[in-house]
């Protein structure tokens, strides 16, 4: 069983606000804090996906992500977590994309890698928050997909999927190949091992840019987005926060009480 | 294909965002000049689209096939695509629930349009006559406004509980369409194979007027049975952090947040929860927020209306015992 799993590179969504800023002019978030940028988590669960799904199947791993700027140590850890390959795509055709320009770009990819049964993604990624890319990629290349997936499990040529979904249990059954988005309710991403690391280090990423995808330079990046930010801005805070206090905790937690009963919330 | 007219509502008959959507919807509509439609689809609906137009729709559009009893993306984007290629909206908006957001970015790009997800603010440009969608992004810590300038429809999903709805007015006219779905069984690709729903007991999160929440620091699925005799004694339902779900004190459905539920109940109650941003996306509309958490600097602090910093353990007894007394 052949799996692509797309990743993305982003800020660390633990980022508090005073750890980066907005450049205007830009329209970009710019981090400050020194921390290192991370795998998406959702991401990072949908290897850990693809990794369980290899251990009952056999196959392969490749790992595709889209991005510039890219820290090899951070979008090497699902390499390290026991992923196969690793694919980077880059060209400066496109910068300023939007969800819906990426995810031609990254269809473009996946239509070049060629043999995969089944396309993972995170369900959205902790920077944009659209969770737009995987049901995109699906539309692009005419396969089904299957979102929020809590747990996978395949038999021949279709999966099942048990979708995480509120108040409700729902099984779902895809003929391969489709699109799977995976949520966190998957489980936490397994860690790297040490030997993991090494033989990581050792590999290559393979790199294409627009021209080794063949892809219309116009369907991609600011050229081939259909949304536009026109502004990027801080939410305003919230008011005071008055701190009940008390001799001991038992009686600011009473105070509290009264507070609230004073205050006409309870 | 800068054609469009007209707002049109993507209408879920079980959730309480339809009439949210027709409340901004009808905005939106008397800035443009333009009509204010409403889609429904499912099984057996036909009765629920008298009050739509009750609650603002211009005309309702109802495509009622046992296929689209349940949300299935394939029969749902298919339907919807045609619909909109038939009648040509400017503007189409939709819930950000499990349908929508699942629904909204396979039909856009099917649609080959752009669309902003969880929005909580829409606008119409007086100048360009766009829509301005103002939605959060990095978990809630940014803002940003976008635009759809070219293809059409401009299409949003908006976040549960940010738009008001209209008051039900059964004196509103308008017309009830009846649409062949035009789909067999053929276009679905996936298949549900096993279902069912929890039965809620108590109060809907959602509708609670009070929430008590507990976050990691509980420490424990026993631990977090005391919030229940606090939502007990305030009449109110249970709540939960991400990271209490994950560790498995609380069940998934009691998420709150940014891939939870969202919530703007009188009185929130936050206890031992850090408030993450992508936490207090989901509670932050709550009238009054309490945080009861032992690390003063805990950014719930800076939501809270009142706070207690101290360790939950020894808090929360008392003050549930005089929740108690003051309401008895
Ligand atoms: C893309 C994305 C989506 C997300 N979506 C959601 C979402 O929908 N909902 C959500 O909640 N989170 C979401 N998160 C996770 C979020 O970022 C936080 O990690 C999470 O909300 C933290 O939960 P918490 O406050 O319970 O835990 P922590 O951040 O670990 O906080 C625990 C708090 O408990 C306090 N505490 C510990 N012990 C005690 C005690 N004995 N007495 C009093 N206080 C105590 C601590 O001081 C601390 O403040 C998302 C994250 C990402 C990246």
């Amino acid at each position: 069983m052949d799996i692509v799993v797309c990743v993305k590179q982003v800020m660390d969504a633990d980022t508090p606000p005073s750890g980066f800023r907005i450049d205007a002019r830009a329209n970009d978030v710019v981090s400050t804090s020194g921390l290192p940028p991370v795998i998406n988590g959702f991401d990072e669960q949908a290897v850990e996906a693809a990794l369980r799904l290899k251990e009952a199947h056999g196959g392969t791993i490749t790992v595709l992500t889209l991005g510039k700027d890219l820290a090899l140590d951070v979008i090497r850890k699902p390499l390290s977590m026991g992923a196969d390959e690793l694919v980077v795509v880059w060209d400066a055709a496109f910068e300023g994309g939007d969800s819906y320009s990426t995810a031609h770009g990254l269809a473009a990819a996946i239509r070049k890698i060629g043999t995969y049964d089944l396309i993972l993604c995170g369900r959205q990624a902790s920077d944009g928050d659209a969770g737009q890319v995987g049901p995109g990629i699906a539309e692009l290349l005419g396969m089904p997909c299957v979102t929020f997936a809590k747990s996978i499990t395949a038999t021949d040529a279709t999966v099942r999927i048990e979708r995480a979904i509120p108040d409700r249990y729902e099984v779902v059954e895809a003929p391969m190949p489709c699109v799977i988005t995976v949520s966190n309710e998957l489980g936490a991403a397994r860690y790297p091992t040490l030997r993991g690391v090494m033989a990581a280090r050792r590999k290559q990423p393979v790199t294409w840019n627009a021209e080794a995808l063949g892809i219309d330079p116009s369907t991609v990046g600011a050229a081939g987005a259909r949304t536009k930010v026109l502004r990027l801005f801080l939410p305003e805070r919230g008011g005071e926060c008055e701190l009940v206090a008390g001799d001991t905790p038992e009686q600011a937690g009473k105070r509290l009480a009264m507070k609230l009963r004073e205050a006409k919330v309870i | 294909m800068n054609d469009g007219r007209g707002v049109m509502v993507f209408g879920e008959v079980s959730e309480s965002i339809t009439y949210e959507l027709l409340g901004i919807g009808r905005s939106l509509a008397a800035a443009l000049g333009e009509p204010l439609s409403c889609v429904v689809l499912g099984s057996g609906i036909r009765d629920q689209a008298r009050e739509l137009i009750a609650f603002g729709a211009d005309t309702v559009s109802v495509v009622d096939d046992p296929l689209l009893k349940d949300y299935q993306a394939d029969a749902y984007v298919t339907v919807m695509h045609r619909l909109c290629q038939e009648q040509r909206p400017n503007i189409l908006l939709l819930g950000q629930t499990i349908a929508g957001r699942d629904l909204a970015p396979r039909l856009a790009f099917r649609l080959h349009t752009g669309v902003a997800t969880d929005c909580s603010e829409l606008a119409i440009d007086p100048t360009s006559r766009l829509l301005l969608q103002t939605r959060a992004c990095y978990g809630g810590n940014v803002r940003a406004t976008v635009v759809c300038p070219d293809a059409r429809p401009q299409m949003a999903t908006v976040r549960a509980k940010t738009m008001a709805a209209l008051a039900r007015d059964d004196s509103r006219t308008g017309d009830v369409i009846d649409l062949d779905a035009g789909i067999d069984a053929s276009c679905l690709r996936t298949r549900i194979v096993d279902e069912s729903r929890e039965t809620a007991t108590g109060v809907r999160l959602e509708d609670a007027r009070v929430v008590v929440a507990g976050g990691r620091g509980m420490g424990g699925a026993d631990a977090f049975k005391q919030l229940d005799t606090l939502a007990t004694v305030l009449k109110g339902a249970v709540g939960a952090s991400r990271a209490a779900c994950d560790a498995g004190y609380a069940p998934a459905s009691a998420q709150i947040g940014l891939t939870g539920k969202v919530v703007a109940p009188t009185l929130y109650v936050a206890v031992a929860i850090s408030g993450a941003s992508q936490h207090m996306t989901g509670c932050s509309r709550s009238k009054v927020i309490v945080a009861i958490n032992k690390d003063p600097a805990a950014n719930i602090f800076k939501e809270a209306r009142y706070g207690v910093v101290a360790d939950y353990r020894e808090v929360l007894p008392a003050f549930t015992e005089m929740c108690r007394e003051l309401l008895e």
